[in-house]
């Protein structure tokens, strides 16, 4: 009954259907699609089946046949948890818009069909599996937000936006040469052409030129997060904004950015990856100490926000590109975490600047918690997710990471990234301090927060807390697909390494909470209690077949697509080297083991 | 005793031919309707005769699909590329009548003259697109453009009109002079001017490197290049497009690229197919001029219809690149971009049509605001200008992702990059438009003031602009009639729902491969 279908286009059928409301009406059609659209993503979420690491509700149709390129679309472990980040962070700002005059206004219908189509665009992008696919919804995903900035955004808008999209669009389109580079590339002679990535991914792309067609993938996703040195759209674009829609664009369009690494670069580009791989770590450690550097020194409270953005998804992308299982789940959870918690702390900006005469710079602001406590509490608990502090889930997302860039780049890059987590908690606290407390400023009229507004709050900081207090679910979810995402790069880095992680992440999947962070295997017994978690199947239940390391009889999760799905194959031999290019792993001893723990 | 010789006529395809004739013949009749001196006939019954005529052409066109062989001993070929090309210029030339309506250029000119000679025309591209034989390709250049020529002056009043005309005349002369010498120097070196015959002579004769076919060759990409203006040869088009009435500027724009486009695929890819290694390159580079010079060129214009000429000098180098890499995947590839083409161009220059008629003027500043006061308008125009860019959603970015794939698969990877740096810049000035389309009219002057760098020179329309210039000197009436928005809408439509189901409309095209049996 749940199809994806169904999640990818209700945005934009809500969106359609409220042009046909009477003004009035708009913003309350646009919210009621919105939270169904989180009830649903809330299905998906329950019914995803952790254990198993295939794509899970797979739905796949022809789109243009002529051309290769389906309309595949299916949940994994790396996108589940972002479209619910998805469905909740546009819920949010619908009810956000909802309570600010340009939802109510003449032009609301369009605002919320253009939040509509985004939305659309942005499930679509995480959904889908095919490049092409993904391509054709990561460049719709914008122009969206071209529109709403253009009608309702501030200051001098149209060049910023115009900036902003074609800064993007210059990475967009090098990714769309690529990408159909990639599927003429990898097509045998005499095959009909692909572009679906399973299919790709066992064909492989001849390894000469995937270091061009790398470059062409790291240049979109990079300027999207955005990453130094591409951040050149970032300051402008996001004084442009509106704030509900800022908060959904720094909150969830970057993620879209570092789930497109591991959905598309780092699978079917291992050599490229592996070449080109400093470069991207690098990139991201000056990001991190530069966008730190800037949130602290600038007065204000919006750029804060989006060099601290800059900072963060330069962690996730160390995360990623560390090509570590750890680092990888670390980077997911730390893009859930960043994102549920830059919607509250744009909010509380929003806040303050109506509290400081509509200006948004922090010399104008100050003292504000006096009058409004709720408000300070809500805001303080935001601010600690920002900054990571231990017992939020960032905490863990940071740790992972480190430990991913620890095991594997380089023990160096993991202290200097470390560096970042230290100014994170410098520029955090300066914005709320200098904001909510000390002085009442010169322009500052310190009263509560709106009902509405505590409400709104209230939303992202039940999120950090839930999140704090059982973060398992996200990393489970991840984990197996991280693992095969990072592997066949990993692979080509340092094979007995990545062998040994494939090895260590198929066992952790038996073990629960924090003994999940033991380096040995957790014993036996250990591996029959499953807490509820996400619902679906106990991975120990799924009896192994030793000889091809597939589940012989996997439950809960949706029939294998084509062929050989993302399901444990063969690939090593004795030495611990690779055979063949693919990126389907989980090895026979490793079965044995499973399957030891079973009998 | 008078013994007459029964005479051998030619066996002539009726069928075949019938929607040529409908255009030809068509001509004829709206012309000697136009003479009745009563205004229904003139205003009402003209105009709906030459839409008859043009449905004609489609119906039989289609009535004709699957038929297969030759007209007019072997002049012209009857197969896709031959009825595609006619159902895209009949398209085109149903848009244009209906921009017509209540134009100035009709009632100047009058309206069975200024109907015929669409008809001449669109009849001149289907034998441009139809031939198969040096001789009738020039044929067809020749009936096309001169009543373009006429058309191009036919606001007697206007000064820019007539300007525009006379500089079409000339410019467009020199280019089918110099297509005829490239002619004349193939049919030297071959002995023939049939296409296949031509072919056979080269790969017989191995003529690949003659210097005589090579001489021809190169005047004859010259001469066509003039004509579907590619850079460098394009120095007409912002000129021509910007004086001419808006709906004889559409079918220009449109109906020309059609025929000329199919007409390349023709010569290129039937006659010459064993000189790809002399044209190929050569057509690569002017490509890859016209995509930069044409992008970089929009981006300063006021103009809509300068902006929009320049737009359609990059797109033709977009074009290009089905005919450059001279495979079958590569003339799909140019013939879906050119039917996609002529949608989105259409809805694009219905709204700009519409504008000009209320302030009396094309230039940006005229659309400020559109999407308060015709929403419907300001869809269709959103539509079609980001289909032009190559946004997904629409058609534009099936097309462009098709042409981009026959380049990258004709080895020509380079130019698709370039491709897809043309198609980043014009998002700057596209954006520019819609910019100025959805900020209401109080934002005015911050979007002006704004978008003054990239969108050129901004302020009130009456002050001197300089160079680029729009004078007001058009009658404004206030009514834009029903006929434009019919044609907004939908093709706006239809840029949109082709852009989400390409699926019939691409293996339609792909019947094309039908015609180009010599290529891979």
């Amino acid at each position: 009954m749940l199809h994806l279908s169904i999640l990818l286009w209700l945005p934009l059928a809500v969106g359609l259907l409220g042009l046909l409301a009477p003004k009035r009406a708009a913003r309350w059609v646009a919210l009621v699609g919105g939270l169904l659209a989180v009830a649903l993503s809330v299905a998906f979420v329950l019914d995803f089946d952790s254990g198993s690491g295939l794509l899970q509700h797979v739905t796949s149709d022809a789109w243009i046949e002529a051309f290769g390129v389906r309309y595949d679309l299916a949940l994994t472990g790396l996108n589940v948890w972002l479209i619910l980040l998805t469905t909740v962070g546009f819920a949010f700002a619908t009810g956000w818009l909802a309570t600010t005059d340009d939802g109510r206004g003449d032009r609301a219908r369009q605002l919320f069909l253009h939040f509509g189509i985004a939305q659309t665009a942005v499930i679509g992008a995480l959904l889908s599996q095919d490049v092409i696919l993904f391509i054709a919804f990561f460049d719709l995903m914008l122009i969206p937000f071209f529109f709403l900035t253009v009608m309702f955004g501030n200051g001098d808008r149209v060049p910023a936006v115009i900036k902003m999209v074609v800064y993007t669009l210059v990475g967009s389109l090098l990714m769309l040469v690529a990408a159909v580079a990639i599927g003429v590339l990898s097509t045998p002679d005499g095959q009909p052409i692909s572009f679906s990535i399973q299919t790709i991914a066992e064909r492989g792309v001849p390894e000469g030129s995937q270091g061009w067609l790398f470059a062409c993938f790291a240049a979109a996703f990079l300027v999207k997060m955005p990453s130094f040195p591409f951040h050149g759209w970032l300051a402008d674009g996001y004084k442009a904004m509106p704030l509900p829609v800022l908060a959904v664009f720094s909150g969830v369009l970057s993620k879209v950015a570092a789930y497109g690494f591991l959905l598309i670069a780092l699978p079917l580009l291992p050599e490229g990856v592996a070449d080109l791989r400093w470069v991207v770590l690098i990139m991201a450690v000056i990001s991190i100490l530069y966008g730190s550097l800037i949130a602290l020194t600038t007065t204000n409270a919006r750029l804060v926000l989006a060099y601290s953005s800059v900072a963060q998804l330069g962690f996730i992308t160390l995360g990623v590109f560390s090509l570590r299982t750890d680092g990888a789940t670390g980077a997911l959870l730390q893009s859930v975490n960043h994102g549920v918690a830059v919607f509250g702390a744009f909010l509380a900006v929003a806040i303050l600047s109506q509290r400081a005469g509509g200006s948004e710079d922090l010399r104008d602001m100050g003292g504000i918690a006096t009058k409004a406590p709720i408000f300070a509490v809500f805001f303080v608990i935001v601010t600690y997710a920002v900054l990571a502090l231990p017992g939020t889930a960032n905490f863990l997302g940071e740790i992972l990471i480190l430990r991913g860039l620890w095991e594997g780049p380089s023990v160096a890059l993991a202290v200097v990234a470390s560096l970042g987590i230290a100014l994170a908690a410098v520029y955090a606290l300066r914005l709320f301090i200098l904001s909510s407390h000390n002085r009442v400023g010169p322009q500052a009229e310190p009263r509560e927060a709106s009902k509405a507004q505590l409400a709104l709050l209230a939303v992202p900081v039940v999120l950090i807390i839930a999140l704090a207090i059982h973060p398992q679910q996200t990393i489970r979810a991840a984990d197996a697909a991280a693992t095969q995402a990072v592997y066949p790069a990993a692979a080509v880095v340092d094979p007995v390494a990545a062998e040994q992680m494939a090895q260590e992440a198929a066992r952790y999947r038996n073990c629960t909470g924090w003994s999940c962070f033991r380096s040995a295997p957790p014993a036996a017994s250990d591996g029959a209690e499953v807490p509820g978690g996400t619902g679906g199947v106990p991975p120990e239940d799924i009896a192994i077949d030793p000889s091809t390391g597939q589940p012989v009889a996997p439950q809960g999760a949706a029939p294998d697509q084509g062929a050989a799905g993302e399901g444990e194959e063969i690939v090593i031999d004795e030495n611990g080297e690779v055979v063949g290019d693919d990126e389907e792993m989980v090895i026979e001893e490793d079965a044995q083991t499973i399957e030891g723990t079973n009998r | 005793m008078i013994a007459l010789a029964a005479a051998k006529a030619p066996e002539i395809d009726w069928a075949g031919l019938s929607p040529l004739l409908a255009l030809l013949g068509g001509s004829v009749v709206v012309l000697m309707v136009g003479l009745m001196r009563s205004r229904a006939a003139r205003h009402g019954i003209v105009p709906a005769l030459t839409l008859a005529f043009f449905a004609a052409a489609i119906g039989l066109a289609i009535w004709q699909w699957d038929e297969r062989g030759t007209l007019m001993s072997e002049a012209l070929a009857l197969d896709p590329l031959y009825l595609f090309g006619i159902v895209g210029v009949a398209v085109a030339g149903v848009m244009a009548v209906f921009l017509s309506f209540g134009a100035a250029a009709p009632r100047e000119a009058s309206h069975g003259e200024y109907h015929a000679l669409l008809l001449v025309a669109a009849g001149g591209m289907v034998v441009f697109a139809g031939a198969q034989n040096l001789i009738t390709a020039f044929l067809g250049l020749e009936l096309l453009s001169i009543p373009l020529y006429i058309l191009a002056a036919s606001e007697l009043h206007r000064r820019r009109s007539l300007e525009s005309g006379m500089k079409y005349l000339i410019v467009g002369s020199v280019g089918s002079a110099t297509l005829l010498y490239g002619f004349a120097m193939i049919f030297g070196a071959t002995g023939t001017t049939d296409y296949a015959g031509i072919a056979a002579a080269i790969s017989r004769d191995g003529l690949a490197n003659d210097p005589l076919l090579m001489g021809g060759v190169a005047f004859a990409i010259v001469g066509l290049a003039f004509k579907a203006s590619v850079a460098p040869f394009h120095q007409w088009t912002p000129d021509v497009y910007e004086g001419a009435p808006t709906p004889v500027t559409a079918f220009m724009a449109t109906a020309t690229k059609v025929a000329t486009l199919i007409a390349m695929i023709r010569l290129f890819d039937v006659a010459l197919p064993g000189a790809s290694h002399v044209w190929g390159p050569l057509l690569a580079i002017l490509a890859a001029i016209a995509m930069i010079v044409g992008n970089v060129g929009a981006l300063g214009q006021e103009s809509m219809k300068r902006m929009l000429a320049f737009s359609s000098v990059a797109q033709a180098g977009y074009m290009l690149v089905g005919v450059v890499v001279g495979t079958q995947l590569g003339a799909e590839a140019t013939v879906f971009y050119v039917l996609a083409y002529v949608v989105m161009t259409a809805a694009a220059f219905a709204v700009i049509d519409a504008s000009e008629r209320e302030t009396g003027h094309d230039g940006g500043q005229g659309l400020v605001g559109l999407g308060q006061r015709r929403p419907l308008h300001a869809a269709a125009i959103s539509v079609a200008l980001l289909g032009l860019a190559g946004l997904p959603g629409t058609v534009g970015f099936v097309a462009k992702l098709r042409l981009v794939q026959s380049g990258v698969d004709g080895g020509y990877t380079w130019l698709m990059i370039i491709l897809v740096i043309g198609s980043m810049i014009s998002f700057v000035y596209y954006l520019g438009v819609l910019a100025r389309v959805w900020s209401t009219s109080e934002q005015t002057d911050l979007v002006a003031g704004a978008a003054g760098g990239p969108v050129g020179a901004a302020g009130p329309v009456a002050t001197d602009l300089g160079a680029a210039a729009v004078p007001a000197d058009r009658q404004t009436s206030v009514r834009t009639p029903w006929t434009t928005t019919v044609v907004a809408l939908v093709a706006g439509v239809a840029v949109v729902v082709l852009g989400i189901i390409p699926g019939p409309l691409m293996n339609a095209v792909e019947a094309v491969r039908d015609s180009l049996p010599g290529i891979f």
